[in-house]
């Protein structure tokens, strides 16, 4: 985040300018929302803005609205990621961007008072089908969290634990050849090569989240979904974690959770913008930071809220 | 730049905070000096109770003896082949210590004098004898100069010559024989084995703690294998599968409950149930190792859960998001990184056991059982019931037993919370 703040400050106050003089354009056009605060605006949008859907989506969300106990977090949304694609979804604190991006694997299940309403397809599937077991959809739908959560256990056993327990793999010498693809291609390997036996905790920050990519692509999951990957880590760890992303973009498809719109601009295909818990627009990435189609969006890149 | 030196004026504000400043460092110090005053009170009194128990009990773990020439005549001891395990049984080695006794000390006359003679051996004596000489048969007809285990009377007196003299169960004559055997070196106090290896006795020369101990570590045995399983079993539920909902609030606010009932409640219940109604026999350890689980298991089940609850959510999380199933994630990542924790609170709810009387009391295992116990259906006692039954006794040296006793359990309680310690720093993982 910091290089964020750093690189923006001189360009944002001239884009203020600059758009602020679109502004007066863009509410005349659109003169219903003329004295409306965000909050209002965000509260009245019953449609996302933009391209939501796509040809050949992986992933297909359909109506989804969550609900802890009482509270809506997230509303009727409805978004298809597309296979190979980088999905990053961004918006201010708060917006549920997390909610939903747990909704993708289930993960919400472990969380009582959760409820998720509507549709959301993997490859066709529907993956809040009753019948449905979450332990291979897990295993097909990986995940990184916001903070680095390695096991209490060596490097190896870290990125070995889910082809082990999935049974992906039965000789150690096949084990040994996935821990070192995995650590590969997370670009940890070289680091980590000759203490493999040391425990994973021992690792710097930016270290324990590539081994925790790792251990999640050890598993080859179709989809990775990632909550805020680099928010606990410096900028040279972020641009190898954001090279990573790139390069995993080739094999899976990706859906990751940002608050810095730098890295969403560099490694996204399309960007989804959230907010209060409703989707407001989606499009070509460039498209999202360069001509936003909707005014909160605008609002959010330039840096006004959030 | 002004200068880092004091030239510069303070501000107002910067003046009432100095001002104020000694104050609170006062203040801070009185806060940190009633700290340590408590932790110094504490170990005054822990001081106290160990000078007070070790000064006591120290000479519990002595005995004393006499040195005796014996005479293994087959015709007084009427016992003809020393290899026949009958005779040996039954052999008359009374009459051989009378009648070594009456040789040393040839002064006493009148029966009167003779029956005050002859107690001042203890009838542990003759035990001895018999083993030495089922041992060893070529003895028989032999004479032969052995130290013979005195009489607590004699004990009790000849280890207080050296402080204040406790004379009150002796007579002159008494006294004047042992000074006697003092003169000739023929008195002497040696480590007592006796007490670690006997039963208990009325005989407070005789008496040992192993019957005790044996009981005790049966007992416990019942209860950890009973207590720490379940308790364990319990709080993984409570904490990773149950609802929650009013019932299980019902349960927790219930086994917080179970944990202050006073524990005799539980060997009321121990009665009730075990004996009365399952017609159990009294007095065995496994019974007093059930009462005793009822009783530590709310401890195991609630440290258990605060263990449970530590793993951190992010290991959870970590786990089920590579799918892993519930079941994989307790036992992979939960039951491991609370394992210590839940051992430490299982330690510390058998060392309260350890020391628990009043529930098997109820029962009856606070019972006079003189064999050691071999299994867990035996008639045993515990330590403290031991401690108990000898500090009511009247016999001058179970005062020292006594402490001898108490010493031997903060020993087994010691160990056990240095094990917990130990445990707790070998399994503790960083996370
Ligand atoms: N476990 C929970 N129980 C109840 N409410 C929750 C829970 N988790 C999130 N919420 C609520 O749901 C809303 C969305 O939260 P979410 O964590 O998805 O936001 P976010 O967009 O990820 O924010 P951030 O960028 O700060 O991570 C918030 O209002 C939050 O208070
Ligand atoms: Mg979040």
């Amino acid at each position: 985040m910091q290089d964020t703040v750093i690189e923006s400050k001189a360009p944002t106050a001239k884009a203020v300018q600059a758009e602020r003089t679109k502004k007066t354009t863009k509410t005349e056009s659109n003169a219903m929302n003329a004295k409306r605060s965000p909050t209002e605006i965000a509260e009245s949008i019953t449609e996302t803005v933009g391209k939501p859907l796509a040809q050949n989506a992986k992933l297909a969300m359909r109506d989804v609205n969550v609900y802890y106990d009482q509270k809506q977090a997230v509303f009727d949304v409805n978004l298809d990621i597309a296979e190979n694609q980088v999905v990053a979804l961004i918006g201010p604190s708060g917006c549920g961007k997390s909610t939903f991006l747990r909704c993708l694997n289930r993960m919400n299940d472990t969380i009582d008072i959760c409820r998720v309403a509507g549709s959301i397809q993997l490859d066709g599937m529907d993956i809040y089908d009753s019948k449905l077991d979450v332990v291979p959809l897990r295993a097909r739908v990986g995940m990184v969290f916001q903070k680095p959560n390695p096991f209490p256990k060596s490097i190896y056993d870290n990125v070995a634990y889910g082809p082990r327990i999935h049974g992906l793999v039965n000789r150690r010498a096949d084990l040994d050849e996935v821990v070192e693809s995995s650590l590969r291609k997370a670009g940890l390997w070289e680091e980590v090569k000759d203490r493999l036996e040391s425990p994973g905790t021992g690792l710097s920050g930016g270290q324990q989240q590539r081994l925790c990519i790792a251990r999640t692509i050890a598993v080859s999951p179709e989809v990775i979904l990632m909550d805020e990957p680099c928010s606990a880590l410096d900028p040279i760890a972020t641009a190898k974690i954001e090279e990573l992303i790139a390069e995993l973009s080739q094999n899976f498809t990706i859906a990751i959770v940002t608050h810095s719109m730098q890295q969403a601009a560099r490694v996204s295909h399309r960007t989804a913008y959230f907010h209060l818990g409703r989707l407001v627009e989606v499009n070509e990435t460039e498209k999202v930071f360069t001509n936003p189609d909707h005014e909160l969006t605008e609002a959010y890149i330039t840096g006004r809220f959030g | 730049m002004t200068s880092p030196n004091n030239s510069k004026p303070l501000s107002k504000q910067a003046a009432l905070v100095q001002k104020n400043l000694a104050k609170r460092y006062a203040s801070e110090r009185r806060f940190k000096a009633y700290g340590l005053a408590s932790v110094l009170f504490g170990l005054c009194a822990l001081l106290v109770l160990f000078v007070e128990i070790f000064g006591g009990g120290l000479g519990g773990f002595k005995t004393t003896q006499v040195a005796l020439t014996l005479e293994l005549d087959s015709d007084v001891l009427e016992v003809y082949d020393a290899t026949n395990p009958d005779e040996i049984l039954s052999g008359n080695y009374t009459g051989v210590i009378r009648n070594a006794l009456k040789e040393r000390f040839p002064d006493a006359a009148g029966r009167k004098e003779k029956r005050a003679l002859y107690s001042m051996i203890s009838v542990g004596a003759t035990y001895d004898l018999r083993d030495q000489l089922a041992k060893d048969p070529d003895l028989l007809d032999t004479s032969i100069d052995v130290w013979v285990l005195a009489d607590d009377d004699v004990d009790t007196y000849y280890k207080s010559l050296s402080s204040v003299p406790y004379a009150e169960r002796m007579s002159d004559k008494q006294q004047q024989w042992v000074q006697n055997l003092i003169d000739q070196q023929e008195i002497r106090t040696i480590f007592n084995t006796r007490f670690f290896t006997g039963g208990d006795s009325s005989e407070p020369e005789m008496a040992g703690i192993r019957g005790a101990i044996m009981g005790s570590l049966l007992t416990m045995m019942v209860t950890l294998l009973l207590s720490f399983p379940v308790g364990v079993a319990a709080a993984i539920y409570l904490e990773e599968y149950a609802p929650k909902n009013r019932l299980t609030d019902f349960v927790e606010v219930n086994i917080n409950n179970l944990a202050a009932v006073p524990s005799i409640i539980f060997g009321l219940l121990g009665l009730a149930i075990f004996i009365n109604l399952f017609e159990m026999p009294r007095s065995i350890p496994l019974v007093g190792g059930i009462v005793l689980t009822l009783m530590t298991l709310p401890t195991i089940i609630i440290s258990s859960r605060a263990a449970v609850k530590a793993v951190p959510p992010s290991i959870r999380e970590a786990a089920l998001g590579i799918g892993a199933s519930k079941m994989q994630m307790i036992l992979h990542h939960v039951l491991p990184l609370a394992m210590p924790g839940m051992l430490t609170g299982a330690i510390i709810g058998m060392a309260q056991a350890l020391g628990e009387t009043a529930p098997l009391l109820m029962i009856g295992m606070v019972a006079f059982i003189m064999d050691v116990p071999g299994a867990i259906n035996d008639p045993a006692t515990v330590m403290p019931v031991q401690i108990f039954l000898w500090s009511d006794s009247p016999e001058r040296a179970f005062v020292e037993k006594t402490s001898a006793a108490i010493m031997v359990l903060l020993m087994f309680l010691m160990f056990m919370n240095a094990m917990a310690v130990l445990l707790r720093k070998r399994l503790e993982r960083r996370w």
